[in-house]
């Protein structure tokens, strides 16, 4: 049968996964000295400074309060460095209604504590770590000490901040019962149901936390994602990551809209940033029905679509164009010609036939128009798939919405069961967030929920 | 990418007389505006030059000899259906089973024209996640009471309904609408199917019978090479000797798999093998998706 998704076969990511299980054993510690010499060196308490948990905390707090320029160079200084950073703290969260940087880090962690104190420590650290990721700044105060492995790991040093922003959140499962907080659980907030086609993996699924890292910089996006799974050690480990690219500001210093892998033009049709009443109306939670904990927060739906490339690169230009409803080259619906020109749905040629396929995937996004949410997301290129030896790539996509239930799965639902692109792709994750909101100077992430 | 079907009602019957003018009238809709999704796309090429009208080319053998082939396909697919439902309804698991893989060949080898039909084609060929639960019916499904199952128990009527919708699909079959077009698309179609589900082994997800699928496949797609092949090494003779080596290579890779009138299950299928079958598979698609070039676009 044709006409849905595919599964993506055996993933490539054998050795991503064997990296990420190599980075739990703390190769920087073990690679000089030993675990038997750290503790003869440093004395338990010092060990489990460094090995993350409770003890992390003391680090950042103090690095967060009076940052010492000996112990945590500031390298963003400098007239250039204002306009490379994003304020990590304000009302809502960085990197929701932040232009999308050139790259993408996105981690999912499953917390290994079942204590709530616990959790809670690790969000100061991590709210500590983020001002100083997010600034350009060294993490923790240990960064000059000959004895001791770095704070810091150290690959984003002397670089910009490169507009740096990290977006925190919390799944469903962190509503079950380890951490009594199940009562605080939004009513609508779930995984998201099966959709038709699905080819869900577990390694791209789920997660307790989420940190979404997004800069103009990859280097930059990962040292932030790996200082953070290194300060949750003890407390968290990851549970999938997937980094993305989008063209970079340099390669198109017009900022068009981005091109997806198919060579589409993509997020056209997004809800303007700038309308405060639109964001407050498509964004942020903020109702009756929400917990207050969620107020000027947002859900996060991400989806990693694995596109069928090879497919897709046999198919003529008219399929391409009626599956997208769109011209290929000008982005415009299809009869017109300028890019941001509204779907006109109602139009129809000599024969009476819509010019724009209803069931092509503008059309059936669009849907009558009353529906939106905002999608910030990115392309990925995970290798190839060994089994098939086709490339294993396509879309993260991110979405934000105030309501996961009427936005993101009244779309879906409806893109599962009639979009044409489904032919040509394959949904291998699926992970929902709910983002808190934002943190404000002396704050923590998350506050609102564990106080 | 999807298939014009003659769509009026009305016309049924007069599509019944398959033979020779309603072969003329297709063969005036080449440049594929009969089909209801290309006509946006004509419209925003800038219309006019029907591509099969501009070039000399002269298709009505071409999609009179795939009418009658899809027809004979249909005919077959319809008598080996029975047997298979006949063995099913009867308790025989052993033959049932047996009978299974070969009687889907027929309908392999001309899916695109199934999926041309309406919902026969996830009628008849649904895997269990494609379709809500409630509607799954179909080949897969008894493929999955008899190999995951191992039984016949409850599929009478599932047997029944399948029969049906391929006796549906022999008398709908007549009203589609053949054109170059078609035959173009159609072949790049079906080593789609291959690629994106019988290479991988999720088509036979219980029986593992996914190599008869995909020699299936490959077969009706190059029965549609062959039909368009003189037109093809008149327009443009490299691209058609690039696809028959391809189709050569292919098969050569496939051959070692045979096993009796059949082939071995997917199972036992190598990594490496995998790999070099979809490999080649995509090496023959790509050229074979510039067939489109005959029609004189």
């Amino acid at each position: 049968m044709k006409r849905r998704n595919k599964a993506a076969g055996v993933s490539p990511d054998a050795q991503h996964e064997q990296l990420k299980k190599g980075s739990n054993d703390s190769p920087l510690l073990a690679k000089k000295v030993s675990r038997r010499d750290m503790l003869r060196l440093t004395g338990a308490s010092g060990l489990g400074l460094l090995l993350g948990g409770g003890g992390t905390f003391s680090i950042m707090a103090a690095q967060g309060k009076a940052v010492s320029p000996a112990a945590s160079v500031p390298q963003a200084a400098g007239a250039g460095a204002a306009a490379d950073t994003i304020p990590f703290y304000g009302e809502h969260q960085a990197g929701i209604l932040t232009p999308a940087q050139n790259f993408l880090c996105f981690a999912s962690f499953d917390l290994t504590t079942a204590k709530l104190s616990e959790v809670r420590q690790l969000f100061q650290a991590w709210t500590a770590a983020a001002a100083a990721l997010t600034s350009g700044t060294l993490i923790g105060s240990v960064n000059d000490n000959p004895n001791l492995p770095p704070t810091d790991t150290g690959e984003a040093d002397g670089l910009t901040p490169a507009k740096c922003t990290l977006t925190f959140g919390v799944g469903p499962s962190f509503f079950d019962g380890r951490f009594g907080l199940a009562a605080r659980r939004p009513a609508t907030f779930s995984d998201l149901p099966a959709f038709r086609g699905d080819s869900l993996e577990p390694q791209w699924s789920g997660g307790d936390l989420c940190v979404q890292a997004c800069a103009d910089d990859l280097q930059v996006a990962f040292h932030a994602i790996r200082n953070l799974a290194r300060i949750a050690r003890g407390t968290a480990v990851l549970r999938w990551t997937q980094e993305g690219f989008q063209r970079t500001g340099s390669a198109d210093p017009a900022g068009g809209t981005p091109r997806n892998l198919l060579g589409f033009k993509d997020g056209t049709g997004n809800p303007d940033v700038s309308d405060d009443a639109e964001m407050k109306s498509v964004v942020w939670s903020g109702s009756a029905d929400e917990p207050a904990w969620m107020n000027g927060g947002t859900y996060l739906a991400l989806r990693r679509v694995r596109f069928r490339i090879e497919v897709w690169d046999r198919s003529n230009l008219s399929d391409q164009e009626a599956t997208f409803g769109r011209h290929r080259q000008s982005g415009a619906p299809i009869g017109a010609s300028d890019e941001f020109a509204k779907l006109n749905l109602e139009a129809t040629d000599s024969s009476g036939k819509p010019v724009i396929p209803p069931d092509s995937h503008s059309a059936l996004a669009h849907g009558d128009g009353s529906v939106k949410m905002l999608r910030r997301s990115y392309s990925y290129s995970s290798g190839m798939d060994l089994k098939t030896g086709q490339l294993d790539a396509g879309l993260v996509f991110i979405s934000f919405q105030k309501d996961l239930v009427k936005q993101f799965v009244g779309i879906q639902e409806r893109l599962s069961r009639n979009d044409r692109l489904n032919e040509y792709m394959v949904h291998t994750g699926s992970a929902v967030f709910a983002c808190f909101p934002g943190v404000r100077e002396g704050g923590t992430i998350g506050e609102t929920l564990l106080g | 990418m999807k298939i014009g079907y003659a769509v009026p009602a009305g016309l049924l019957a007069a599509s019944l007389l398959f033979a020779g003018c309603a072969s003329n009238n297709n063969n005036n809709n080449t440049n594929g505006s009969s089909s209801g999704n290309n006509a946006a796309a004509t419209d925003q090429s800038g219309v006019t030059s029907p591509p099969a009208a501009a070039g000399t080319a002269d298709f009505t053998a071409a999609t009179e000899n795939y009418r009658l082939y899809v027809i004979e396909q249909c005919d077959e697919f319809v008598k080996q259906t029975e047997g298979f439902t006949d063995a099913v309804k009867a308790g025989k698991l052993e033959e049932a089973k047996a009978l299974y893989a070969p009687s889907r060949m027929y309908y392999e080898r001309i899916e695109p024209i199934a999926e041309a039909l309406g919902d026969l084609d996830p009628n008849i060929d649904a895997r269990e996640n494609d379709v809500d639960a409630a509607d799954w019916r179909g080949f897969h499904k008894l493929e999955q009471a008899l190999w995951q199952n191992n039984t016949t128990e409850g599929m009478t009527d599932v047997a029944d309904q399948l029969l049906k919708d391929a006796q549906l699909l022999r008398a709908k079959v007549e009203t589609v609408d053949i054109d170059a077009n078609l035959l173009v698309t159609g072949a790049v179609e079906l080593l789609n199917e291959v690629s994106s589900s019988k290479v991988t082994g999720e088509e036979e997800r219980y029986s593992h019978t996914d190599l008869y699928d995909f020699v299936a496949n490959v077969e009706g797609a190059q029965k549609i090479y062959e039909l368009l092949q003189p037109e093809l090494a008149k327009k443009d003779p490299a691209l058609e000797q690039t696809i028959g080596e391809r189709f050569t290579a292919l098969l050569n890779e496939l051959a070692p798999f045979k096993s009796g009138d059949g082939y071995v299950s997917y199972e036992t299928l190598k990594e490496d093998e995998i790999r070099r079958l979809s490999q080649n598979l995509d090496a023959l698609a790509e050229p074979l998706s510039n067939m489109g070039t005959i029609l004189g676009v």
